[in-house]
């Protein structure tokens, strides 16, 4: 499970950074989408790997902590995701508005050698 | 102490939400209705931080310095989310709240019709930093942050144009990006401690087991550098001067003070995490920080004579006054910090200050300023299209001799030359640096020459600016400056010569901060004590 978790975050942050690296702002927007993609698993893996132990605890009386998992990165992550869908959202709005204006994705706004 | 006045410190977070939600419902023509609320809103904020600036003055009841905790929801730290008010926190929030007022002085004159939903953007970057500079929790920073950003988007493109836009998408991306490496080293952090809360953590980094210290450190660099973007740090600032020329002059003044938040952060983390007690830790990423600072003062002052508009020039400034402070925060020096904490509030509200007479000066030159094709036509009417009859406030008589007179008090402060609070300022960390308490020579040494080299380019540079914008033909036209531009110049200039004036009181204030700062045992002890 850990070497799966690890490729994925592995190869979501090459697929990221190369892409937030590429002159078109589609690429770049898709870029970021994927790095915060990456970025949530990894928050979340921080939180440790475990199977089977929910983050919420059940009963009364003493619980023994070890039968848990963390519900604080769970937590984390889900403010990550809202805020980052929403800044993708608002960028993706700059980004028509200057494929608009410009008349060109290029993220100069102008196409090279123009 | 009376319960009404411990709530006092949500205030500034709290009533520019509640103000900016309230103004969604209103209809983007009422203009007026909106500007009264924003202007009552600061008026508050303005008392509200200056309250708390002396209330951290005074300190605790034996005179000692303590710091004000505030519980949210009565959930006592680590468990909960903490706001603290100490020193460093409240001189932010009066700062904050001093260039905000400013800037929307200045909008009001026309610059809040620009674009739709001005009011609302503006209060809600004011909540934003107002909540990072008081949250004592890691990740509810990273939320304030956030919302900081999100408004700072918006507020970029405000006024619209081709230019904006263009700086826009890459202010949006390189802020997209940092708020990921701020996600990497929370939760790196957290995955090594196991909190969140700043002073729980500064509380167990002593015991970190050795195999997890090296990670921790990592974490805590990544961490570092989310707020290195956002201060401008060299190499990491590049896309200061170029976001901020092309901002709206109010804008642009207001976002002075978000480089002083990414600077707050580091100086905060740094003097809580890695102060003498940290163990094996103390004193990490100092050289780091004192070569960015040096690097970025060297790049700023070499772009300040390199650039051919003002408002560059002042964007340039900003990058100068943050790698001053980042280098003398990388000295762990509690005097110098002191003094350049000092010189930050003097040197971001001059900054404040150029970023609006920029645009006065540049008014009628060419194009850039006015919005050319409105992006979001849909709510409101372009103030800037057909007449002058939008416009507030009458047009002042003797506007180049006010207009000149305020670049020299603002130049004045940005060089750092005396009279001023600038000097001041960097006298006082020059100072600490020679006296050497502790504080390798050579680094003093180069810290001092680079400092006092800025100073003379910003000189130069300024020098330049002054003779191309002010020596004029007597058959030119005279700049208009309106009323509320009038205010808002001469306010941000005025509180310049207030902190020159009142430069002993300042500086005392700042080197108990750094005194503050450096002996964070009482921080975290208020902050894990209180409620329990």
């Amino acid at each position: 499970m850990e070497l799966v978790l690890a490729l994925g975050i592995g190869v979501l942050t090459a697929a990221g950074v190369w892409l937030l690296l590429r002159p078109r702002t589609f690429q770049v927007i898709i870029g970021l989408s994927l790095l915060g993609y990456a970025i949530n698993l990894f928050i979340f893996a921080m939180g440790r790997l475990r199977s089977g132990s929910p983050p919420v605890l059940r009963g009364e009386g003493p619980v023994d902590p070890a039968a848990y998992a963390d519900p604080v990165p769970q937590a984390l992550v889900l403010t990550a995701i809202v805020i980052s869908f929403a800044l993708t959202a608002l960028f993706l709005v700059v980004l028509l508005t200057s494929r608009g204006i410009t008349g060109s994705d290029h993220i100069d706004g102008r196409e090279p050698g123009e | 102490m009376t319960d009404w006045q411990d709530h006092l410190i949500v205030v500034p977070v709290v009533l520019p939400l509640i103000a900016a939600a309230s103004m969604l419902l209103l209809k983007e023509q009422r203009y007026g209705l909106k500007a009264m609320i924003s202007l009552c809103c600061l008026i508050a904020l303005v008392g509200v931080a200056f309250v708390l600036l002396h209330e951290a003055s005074v300190g605790g009841p034996a005179g000692d310095d303590t710091a004000r905790i505030y519980n949210l929801g009565s959930w006592s730290a680590p468990f909960g989310i903490t706001l603290v008010a100490d020193r460093l926190s409240t001189l932010m929030l009066a700062l904050t709240a001093t260039l905000a007022a400013g800037g929307l002085l200045f909008a009001f004159a026309r610059w809040d019709r620009a674009g739709p939903r001005f009011h609302a953007l503006y209060l809600l970057l004011i909540m934003g930093v107002n909540g990072a500079v008081l949250t004592g929790d890691l990740f509810n920073l990273f939320v304030f942050f956030e919302v900081m950003l999100a408004a700072s988007y918006g507020l970029l493109l405000h006024g619209s144009g081709e230019r904006r836009v263009r700086a826009g998408l890459g202010y949006v991306a390189i802020n997209l990006t940092a708020s990921l490496f701020f996600l990497i080293g929370v939760s790196l952090i957290y995955g090594v401690t196991g909190a969140l809360n700043m002073a729980d953590i500064a509380d167990r980094i002593a015991t970190i087991p050795s195999q997890d210290r090296a990670l921790f450190q990592i974490g805590c660099a990544i961490l570092g550098v989310a707020f290195l973007v956002k201060a401008a740090a060299w190499p990491l600032g590049f896309w200061l001067p170029g976001a901020y020329a092309a901002a709206s002059a109010p804008v642009a003044a207001v976002f002075a003070i978000l480089s002083k938040v990414g600077v707050y952060v580091i100086i905060r983390l740094s003097t809580l995490l890695f102060g003498a007690e940290a163990g094996v830790s103390t004193g990490f990423g100092d050289l780091w920080l004192l070569s960015a600072g040096v690097a970025t003062v060297v790049f700023g002052a070499a772009g300040m004579v390199a650039s051919r508009r003002l408002e560059q020039a002042a964007g340039y400034a900003v990058m100068v006054s943050s790698g001053t402070v980042l280098a003398i925060a990388g000295t762990a020096s509690p005097d110098a910090l002191g003094g350049a904490l000092f010189y930050m509030a003097a040197s971001t509200l001059a900054a404040g200050a150029l970023f609006l007479i920029a645009e006065i000066l540049a008014r009628g030159e060419d194009q850039a300023v006015s919005p050319e094709d409105a992006v979001f036509d849909d709510e409101y009417d372009d103030p800037f299209a057909a007449d002058d009859v939008h416009e507030v406030g009458r047009i002042l008589p003797a506007s180049t001799a006010f207009l000149g007179g305020a670049f020299i008090l603002a130049g004045l402060v940005t060089v750092s030359l005396p009279p001023l609070a600038g000097f001041a300022g960097k006298l006082s960390i020059f100072v600490a640096l020679l006296s050497g308490d502790g504080v390798l020579s050579g680094a003093s040494w180069t810290l001092v020459g680079v400092l006092t080299l800025s100073s003379f380019a910003a000189l130069i540079a300024l020098t330049r600016f002054g003779v191309a914008g002010f020596w004029r033909r007597e058959d030119a036209a005279p700049h208009k400056v309106r009323s509320p531009e009038f205010l808002a110049i001469g306010g941000l200039v005025l509180c310049c010569l207030w902190l020159s004036i009142g430069a002993a009181a300042g500086l005392t204030y700042g080197e108990k901060t750094g005194e503050w700062l450096a002996s964070p045992r009482t921080y975290i002890s208020e902050v894990l004590g209180a409620g329990s």
